[in-house]
């Protein structure tokens, strides 16, 4: 009775929340499944599709098959990489469609367990908090280098997640503590340019030093860089696991905190958070009130690579230092190349550096499998993928796999470890290598 | 539904693991790209070679269970969707190119070998398989033999069925044939080849098929005619042909086409034209370059207001992508989006073009057109929205004076999609009755338990002839 109760629930859901105009303008032409990572890597299975999930919310909706676990295993398999949007000439908003729907389940479907718990701990407390995450990061450089795993077993952080945690441990940086002073604005000589600098909760703990990095370049090609005070998570990983209403807290609280300020840009340099800060007019188009703030908010939004090159980093002599020659390739973030459709301005920055060879990646245009969090919730789909992918990366023959996102950048890592190359490979933000391999002139 | 005791049989013959029904699953394979279609399978199964396919076909004999085979549903027709549940029969195992035989020039490959992943495959070897759907970077080689699969290349190329030399076919009984050889001449007995392509899984399954390949040319261009009206367009085609040139591809879109291709590609196609038309030519370097000239200078007497040629191999696959993807930037408009294929002689794609306007508007329907118009197969293309039942009848009425019109002048219903369930009462307009009883005894002799995709191609009873007002 109460699973009965539970499928006209999220059928009721989805009449309300996913449109149904969105989900019509889906032709079935299947143009989206060669796009699709998770068609590909579960051999062709259309129930792993867009185009299938698509079918499936829709049917959900008009009533045609109940909600059952086969549904949501669909839903929750998909990696919201959204390389079905740029593939889709009948331009269907999926990701959209899929957060609506996430959202009604989640909503209404008592949470698993583990689910809850994980979920629970990387939301409620490592994402909503900088300083939770400063110490929780600051807990796993404590386990890397004691090596006592009891603590964390018991402190709950990394145990209660897969063995994957334990693979991820060994790859993290070095964790130092954020020397980027929040509520400061670091000045530059020629001040051509003001930004608001956006640090995010992942780049501002596990990748400090790209964020130092990131101000440092940035004040060279002449910009002043504020850093708002009281930014927090964009709410990314909240709203593409259906916690939209956390997701909104996030965005009202930004929205606030950079607006505060007239600049030219709000800069990040993490494309899943770019592409998330990008469609806060989209996450708060039923708040009339704050509607046209999120639309300048997002419309400032420009991720880091877009920004330098249109500063002109392009037209300076760029090469790498102590005249070495080294082969450098690219992964692209899915939602920075998917969502905000930023494809070529980082390469023209790596092909325009002397002494580097940029090889395309050939399959840089599909997701890594990291996802979010998706690599701990669904890691045996997620190392397929990340297998198959070092296949690739190792063919480039490359001594730097370069990428814009900090999850991408870890599963990098991940991958480099995984593959046995990290002797002669290795993972970077395209920002951290600019700064420790590149002249700029 | 399917007893318990039933599936366990499949998933002892095919492994548990290739035998899906969750509710997910069976939702996934029913529909194909045909608007207004859709129905659920029992069960989907996922054979890893001819032995298993053939015993699935005999568990479904003896248990009465349709037969759906699927390459990756891309059908315009619902030749895919199973209309009357049963199992749909996937290729995702069998998808391997088997071998390449640079002596004969064939290829051998499984019917689930994606379609651009061949051309990537010969083209690297230095040669070339013709046939091109515009929705080849996903349909499967197995789809194109069994529906025929036309393409931008038909004209100068042919179809699907000029490239089958060989086929291995298991029967609806189970036994598995193969015809044909890796032979230009081959006249033993009837030609079951050609019987199978294009059948619609109606008669057998394909599970390995040997293809004719061509040397790749080795230069083509690509030249962009943009018109301000469709008859100058229209007549441009046949003015062409007639100078005794044809090219690999001659492809047309109309006004509508054009604006909603260039909102999604923005490859800056001309906003106000009334048609475009797509001109490639491909061969040694001086015939192209000859024939283009000709077809230059037969666009400007023709009265095309700008010619633009293609300045690398870039622009040319972008104008080339921009066409394959017209069907599905025309989904933006409307929630459904109907696409036909009806087919004239070349020589009249002006008077087919003028009729289709016609009809439009005597239906108070939008029909947007594009097509190969090179050989005379037009897709117009009507959006609209299936909620609309008073709507979906004026459509349906309209394509209905479209395929009459079209058989009128010589031409067919359908030129490349197939007939499927969505075209079956439409056949007899083409075929007539007596061609029409000949098809169904041949249906009837091979598979006699009707189990073979049932529901397609053959229609209970033949739609009523509108009565054409012509002028």
């Amino acid at each position: 009775m109460a699973e009965a109760q539970l499928h006209v629930r999220i059928q009721e859901g989805f009449q309300q929340e996913v449109e149904e105009e969105k989900l019509l303008d889906c032709m079935r032409c299947g143009f989206c499944l060669p796009a699709c990572p998770t068609y590909l890597h579960s051999n062709f299975d259309e129930t792993q599709s867009p185009r299938g999930r698509i079918a499936l919310m829709k049917a959900v909706r008009d009533g045609m098959i109940p909600f059952d676990d086969s549904i949501e295993e669909s839903l929750d398999l998909c990696l919201g990489c959204r390389a079905c949007e740029p593939a889709c000439p009948a331009g269907v908003e999926y990701g959209s469609l899929l957060e609506s729907a996430r959202n009604v389940i989640q909503r209404e479907k008592k949470q698993s367990m583990t689910e809850k718990v994980a979920r629970h701990g990387a939301f409620k407390h490592l994402f909503k908090n900088q300083r939770t995450m400063e110490r929780t990061t600051g807990l796993i450089r404590f386990y890397q280098k004691s090596g006592i795993q009891a603590l964390t077993r018991k402190t709950g952080v990394l145990s209660l997640l897969p063995s994957i945690m334990k693979d991820m441990e060994a790859i993290l940086p070095i964790i130092d503590k954020s020397k980027i002073k929040k509520g400061h604005t670091y000045e530059s000589t020629k001040k051509t340019t003001k930004v608001a600098f956006f640090t995010g909760c992942m780049m501002d703990t596990i990748f400090s030093q790209t964020n130092q990095s990131t101000v440092k370049l940035l004040q060279q090609l002449g910009c002043d860089v504020w850093v708002p005070e009281n930014q927090v998570c964009c709410g990314a990983l909240q709203g593409h696991s259906g916690e939209l209403d956390m997701a909104r807290e996030n965005a009202i609280q930004n929205i606030e905190a950079f607006l505060a300020q007239d600049v030219d840009y709000i800069v990040n340099n993490a494309g899943g958070c770019g592409a998330f800060l990008s469609e806060y007019d989209h996450l708060l188009k039923d708040h009339p009130a704050l509607l046209e703030k999120a639309k300048a908010f997002s419309e400032k939004t420009i991720d880091i690579s877009t920004l330098i090159e249109k500063l002109g980093i392009t037209g300076r002599s760029l090469k790498l230092k102590n005249g070495r020659q080294a082969v450098i390739t690219y992964q692209d973030s899915c939602h920075l190349r998917n969502v905000n459709r930023v494809v070529d301005e980082p390469r023209e920055i790596m092909q325009s550096i002397d002494g580097a060879t940029y090889v395309e990646l050939p399959t840089a245009n599909q997701c890594c499998g990291s996802a979010g969090i998706y690599n701990l919730i669904h890691t045996e789909m997620s190392m397929r993928i990340l297998d198959s992918k070092m296949e690739d990366v190792k063919a480039t023959e490359a001594q730097f796999l370069l990428t814009s996102n900090p999850g991408c950048l870890l599963q990098m890592k991940l991958g480099i470890e995984k593959a046995g190359v990290s002797d002669h490979m290795e993972a970077m933000h395209l920002v951290d290598f600019l700064a420790e391999y590149v002249e700029v002139e | 539904m399917l007893s318990p005791a039933i599936i366990q049989e499949f998933e002892q013959l095919c492994g548990k693991e290739n035998v899906q029904h969750s509710s997910a699953t069976k939702l996934a394979y029913s529909y194909d790209a045909t608007a207004n279609f859709q129905a659920l399978p029992d069960l989907v199964v996922s054979p890893r070679n001819t032995e298993e396919v053939s015993g699935i076909v005999k568990l479904c004999q003896k248990h009465e269970i349709p037969i759906v085979p699927r390459g990756s549903g891309t059908n315009l027709a619902a030749g895919t969707t199973p209309t009357k549940g049963g199992v749909v029969l996937l290729f995702r195992h069998m998808n391997h190119i088997l071998e390449l035989d640079e002596e004969n020039l064939t290829v051998t490959v499984q019917p689930g070998v994606i379609t651009d992943e061949l051309h990537a495959f010969v083209e690297d070897k230095g040669l070339f398989y013709p046939p091109d759907p515009s929705s080849g970077k996903i349909s499967t080689l197995g789809g194109n033999i069994s529906e025929n699969s036309g393409g931008l290349r038909g004209l100068k190329y042919g179809v699907t069925k000029d490239y089958v030399l060989a086929l291995e076919v298991v029967l609806p009984n189970g036994e598995v044939i193969r015809t044909g050889g890796k032979l230009a001449k081959d006249v033993a007995g009837y030609d079951l080849t050609s019987l199978m392509v294009g059948s619609e899984g109606t008669l057998g399954i394909v599970t390995e098929a040997t293809l004719k390949l061509v040397p790749k040319p080795n230069h083509n261009q690509t030249l962009l005619a943009v018109f301000d009206s469709l008859e100058k367009a229209a007549e441009t085609v046949s003015a062409i042909i007639a100078a005794k040139i044809i090219p690999a591809t001659l492809e047309f879109m109309d006004q509508g086409t054009i604006q909603v291709v260039e909102g999604y590609k923005q490859i800056g196609l001309p906003l106000d034209a009334e048609a475009i038309l797509l001109i490639e030519q491909d061969g040694p370097e001086e015939i192209v370059a000859s024939d283009m000239a000709t077809v230059l200078t037969i666009c400007e007497e023709y009265g095309a207001r700008e010619i633009s040629k293609a300045k690398n191999e870039q622009e040319a696959e972008d104008l080339r992508r921009a066409r394959k993807d017209a069907l599905s930037c025309l989904a933006q408009l409307t929630p459904t989006t109907m696409l036909e294929d009806a087919t004239v002689p070349r020589s009249e794609i002006a008077p087919m073009v003028r009729e289709i306007i016609r009809i439009a508007e005597k239906y108070d329907v939008r029909i947007h057109t594009f097509g190969h118009a090179g050989d005379g197969n037009l897709h117009p293309t009507a959006v609209t929205d299936a909620r609309n039942e008073e709507e979906m009848k004026r459509v349906e009425d309209a394509f209905a004076e479209i395929f009459e019109t079209a058989v009128n002048m010589g031409g067919t219903i359908t030129g490349e999609h197939g007939v499927g369930e969505m075209k079956s009462s439409y056949l007899e307009w083409k075929v007539g009755p007596s061609g029409l009883a000949i098809m169904q005894s041949i249906k009837q002799a091979i598979d006699p338990n009707n189990m073979m995709n049932p529901g397609k191609m053959f229609a209970k009873s033949t739609r009523k002839r509108v009565v054409v007002h012509n002028g």
